[in-house]
C-alpha cells in the first residue's frame, strides 16, 4: 500500500509493479511513477521534457 | 543469457518488453538512465543492451558509451542519431533512394521564408529533434509563415533556429505506421484523425493495415537507411506510392498489439535474443 503524493489517496501495488513505473492515481487521475518497492513509494510523475519521444 | 535494459520511466511498452523477457526466463539488468555514471572504460557483465530511454539525448550518448565499452546495443547510437534527428533520417533517405516528401533546411528567418516560398503552400516546420507531434506547425500562407519564423527565433532555444520545412502532404486523413524488426515488416497500422497531425499520441485512432508487398519493402528501405533494427516507419500515401515521413527508433507499440493480433513485444525479444546469442 502507498499513497498518492497529490491527493492523499491509498493505491495498492500490483504484484509485478517494477520500479520506474508509470500509474494513474485512481481517485485524482495524476500520472505518479513508483520510486521503490519496500516499502513502496510514488511521486508525481516528471513532466514531459524537449527531446522526450520516441 | 544477461540482457540490458536501459530505460528511465517505464510506460506500457517497457512493461510489455520486461514480461516477455521475464516468460522467457531472460535475466533483465535494469539500467535507469538518470542513475547511470559512464567513466568511459568500464563496461557491464551483459551480452547486449535494448534501449528503451524516453530522451532522444540520454539514449543516444548513453548507447554511444555503452557501444565504446564493447557492448552491443538495440538500436545502435548510430540509428538514434540518425533517426533522433530529422535533417539526418532525410539525408538518410535520400542517401537510400527512398522517397519521401520535399524538404528544405535553412538557418535564418530570411532564407528559411525563401524556402518556405519555394516548397510553396503549405507547409510544415518541424523541430528537428523532436517527437510525438510536438511544435509541428502547419503553415498556410506568408503571414503565419513570417510569425513562426519569428517566434521560433526569438523565443526558441537555438535549436529551434534550424528550421526543417516539409511540403505538406495531403494525407487524407490518416497516415500509416509500419513496424520493422530485423529484415521483416511485422505489422502496420493507419493512424486516422480529422486533425492533420495523426499521431496517436495526439488522439489518432489506430486501425489494422494489411501488409503488402509495396509497405514491406519501402518500410524495410527506410529501416536499413538509417542503420536497421528494430523501428517504426510513418509512411504517406501519395498518388506517387508511399512516401516515409519518419522513422522512430525507441518504437511505442501499446495501441498496434490488439489492432494488428500481431505480438509485437514478443517479436522484439525474439530478435533481441537471437541476436545476443
Amino acid at each position: 500500500m502507498s499513497e498518492c503524493p497529490v491527493c492523499g489517496a491509498e493505491i495498492t501495488l500490483a504484484s509485478d509493479t517494477v520500479v520506474g513505473e508509470l500509474l494513474e492515481c485512481p481517485d485524482c487521475g495524476s500520472e505518479l511513477e513508483v520510486t521503490a518497492l519496500e516499502p513502496p513509494a510514488l511521486a508525481e510523475a516528471p513532466e514531459t521534457e524537449e527531446d522526450w519521444g520516441e | 543469457m544477461r540482457i540490458g535494459f536501459l530505460h528511465s520511466l517505464i510506460r506500457k511498452e517497457e512493461k510489455l518488453l520486461i514480461d516477455e523477457f521475464s516468460q522467457r526466463g531472460v535475466e533483465l539488468v535494469m539500467l535507469d538512465d538518470r542513475k547511470m555514471i559512464f567513466d568511459l572504460a568500464t563496461g557491464l557483465e551483459v551480452d547486449l543492451v535494448l534501449e528503451r530511454c524516453i530522451n532522444h539525448s540520454r539514449a543516444m550518448h548513453g548507447l554511444r558509451l555503452l557501444e565504446s565499452a564493447g557492448i552491443r546495443c538495440i538500436n545502435s547510437s548510430e540509428v538514434s542519431r540518425v533517426c533522433g534527428d530529422k535533417i539526418l533520417t532525410s539525408l538518410a533517405l535520400k542517401e537510400a533512394c527512398v522517397p519521401q516528401p520535399p524538404v528544405r533546411i535553412a538557418f535564418t528567418e530570411e532564407s528559411a521564408l525563401e524556402a518556405i516560398e519555394q516548397l510553396g503552400y503549405p507547409v510544415v516546420l518541424k523541430p528537428a529533434v523532436g517527437s510525438w507531434g510536438r511544435l509541428l506547425s502547419k503553415v498556410n500562407d506568408r503571414e503565419a509563415a513570417e510569425s513562426i519564423l519569428e517566434h521560433k527565433s526569438i523565443l526558441g532555444s537555438y535549436h529551434h533556429s534550424i528550421f526543417y520545412i516539409q511540403k505538406y502532404v495531403e494525407k487524407r486523413g490518416r497516415d500509416i505506421r509500419s513496424f520493422v524488426v530485423g529484415d521483416e515488416c511485422v505489422a502496420a497500422i493507419y493512424r486516422t484523425s480529422p486533425h492533420w497531425i495523426t499521431n496517436t499520441a495526439r488522439g489518432a485512432v489506430a486501425t489494422g493495415c494489411p501488409v503488402n508487398d509495396e509497405l514491406a519493402s519501402v518500410s524495410l528501405a527506410a529501416a536499413r537507411a538509417v542503420g536497421g533494427g528494430v523501428l517504426a516507419v510513418d509512411l504517406f500515401e501519395t498518388d506517387q506510392g508511399l512516401w516515409v515521413n519518419e522513422v522512430n527508433y525507441t518504437m511505442e507499440f501499446r495501441n498496434s498489439i490488439d489492432t494488428t493480433g500481431v505480438n509485437i513485444p514478443a517479436r522484439v525479444v525474439d530478435y533481441v535474443l537471437e541476436s545476443a546469442g
